[in-house]
């Protein structure tokens, strides 16, 4: 027996191109989300009454692990919603605890004077944050909201636990199926290679980029 | 700038009847230090008032509660003989909320020592920002209005660089076209030229007496230029531990102080000042 079969590789690369495809898919969807609801709380974290109850809820997330997490919801959820939809929820959710902290930085890290000279002017909140704070907290985060962009797409294979046909699961199905592995799990390891180092690449030139304000 | 239409003489001194600022035994405390004491003066309509003092005496104090940066510990600050600190309710009086706040601080402008322009955007998003979103100002309007005001303050060409781009002066001489775009009646000055290299102060300070000169804003005004000070004030009032030391007209004041807290105040100024 072969150590590595070329022709049995190829047999199984469209499988594990549709597992790397629902990975992708789920981590940009997981992605958007953390995105929207990181910001969501951490200025929600800024208004009087919120604080506590929000800062419990995130060091909960954060202190439990992900993968619990995920079977957690996936068995509590109805049997209509699908492990994908868990996945990405759960993802977004988990990741959301996180990114807000890198906004609550970015936005703690802008001037107070800029907030005075907001409200010296007497613009609306709506104003000060949309037009002012936001537009400099966010610049000066870019590159650690893309460190946690690469970090969840690492974290996608814990959706094998709850089944979701992403790329270590793919390659589980397809390895056992042929009862060759050593193909399956090599090729996914390239795979997140592929696109982890561009995507690095990309965010250490963000960083420079946004680190010259 | 619409022209003065009042004299450019000194106004009578502890004007209380036709008041625009009045501060009434106010008091602020941050823990346990008290940087206000039980502080009572008023200021006239036009009126430009000097407020000198070492620091730590409370003067910046007075304009950031003027500007709601900062809420009284006690008493009451009133504007044009409305509360302004607090609001009537249910016969009695409350501290202000925000909504109260909003609708009377319009007319404050205040200019910061650091500038605190907006570095995310141009010089003319600077000056728009707050005529166009909290006058509702048209954007043409506001728009000839920022060049006018850029004029003004010699930085007609600036309209479309970015804060960072500009000099610590040219930076300052926007700020205040972005706090006279919104067209206050009282404008505030805290130390608007400390942050500024020597050889850009004198800049700002024409702008400013180009101000006062040509408007009938009522300025309260925190400064270390002693010069400018004497040139553009009504009155100069001395603080010292929360309260005034001594107030009087420029003249007064700089010439021939009575208090000994003044004359050491001055004589430590003009030592080590510029």
């Amino acid at each position: 027996m072969m150590f590595w079969d070329f022709e049995w590789t190829f047999e199984i690369m469209p499988d594990l191109l549709a597992g790397l495809w629902v990975t992708v898919q789920v981590t940009v969807a997981a992605y958007l989300m953390a995105l929207v609801l990181g910001l969501g709380i951490a200025i929600l974290r800024r208004l009087p009454g919120f604080g506590p109850t929000l800062h419990f809820v995130m060091e909960f997330i954060r202190t439990t692990p992900l993968v619990i997490q995920l079977v957690f919801v996936f068995l509590l959820a109805p049997s209509t919603v699908s492990g994908m939809t868990v996945g990405i929820l759960v993802l977004g959710v988990h990741y959301s605890a996180y990114t807000a902290e890198v906004y609550r930085s970015g936005i703690e890290g802008v001037d107070q004077g800029q907030w005075e000279a907001s409200r010296a002017l007497s613009l609306p909140a709506s104003r000060t944050w949309g037009a002012i704070v936001l537009p400099q907290a966010i610049r000066k985060v870019i590159p650690a909201l893309g460190n946690y962009l690469i970090a969840m797409f690492k974290d996608t294979p814990l959706l094998f636990a709850i089944g979701v046909a992403e790329l270590l699961t793919e390659a589980q199905r397809v390895g056992s199926a042929g009862f060759r592995v050593v193909e399956a799990y090599t090729v996914v390891g390239i795979l997140f290679l592929l696109v982890s180092i561009p995507s690095a690449i990309l965010i250490r030139r963000l960083e420079r980029r946004y680190a010259a304000v | 700038m619409p022209p003065s239409d009042t004299p450019q003489t000194a106004r009578p001194q502890g004007v209380e009847g036709d008041a625009l600022i009045v501060f009434d035994k106010v008091v602020k405390r941050f823990g346990d230090l008290t940087v206000l004491d039980n502080l009572d003066f008023s200021v006239a309509p036009g009126e430009r008032v000097t407020l000198i003092g070492p620091s730590g005496s409370g003067k910046t104090t007075i304009l950031r509660l003027l500007m709601t940066l900062e809420k009284v510990t006690e008493g009451l600050i009133m504007i044009d003989g409305e509360p302004f600190s607090h609001m009537q309710r249910a016969g009695g009086m409350v501290p202000a909320n925000e909504s109260y706040l909003r609708a009377r601080r319009k007319r404050i402008g205040m200019v910061f020592q650091q500038f605190n322009l907006f570095p995310n955007m141009t010089v003319r998003k600077n000056i728009i920002e707050a005529p166009v979103h909290v006058l509702e100002m048209p954007k043409d309007e506001a728009n000839a209005r920022a060049e006018e005001l850029l004029d003004l303050v010699g930085l007609g060409d600036k309209i479309d660089a970015h804060p960072t781009q500009l000099s610590g002066g040219q930076q300052q001489r926007v700020a205040i076209a972005r706090a006279l775009a919104m067209n206050p009646e009282i404008l505030l000055l805290d130390e608007v030229t400390s942050a500024l290299d020597p050889e850009l102060v004198a800049g700002v300070l024409d702008v400013l007496r180009e101000v006062a000169e040509n408007t009938d804003i009522t300025m309260l005004c925190v400064t270390h230029e002693m010069a400018f000070a004497r040139d553009v004030s009504h009155r100069v009032l001395m603080f010292d531990q929360g309260q005034i030391a001594e107030a009087g007209s420029p003249d007064q004041i700089f010439g021939d102080p009575k208090e000994e807290r003044t004359k050491t105040f001055l004589k430590s100024v003009l030592d080590n000042g510029p």
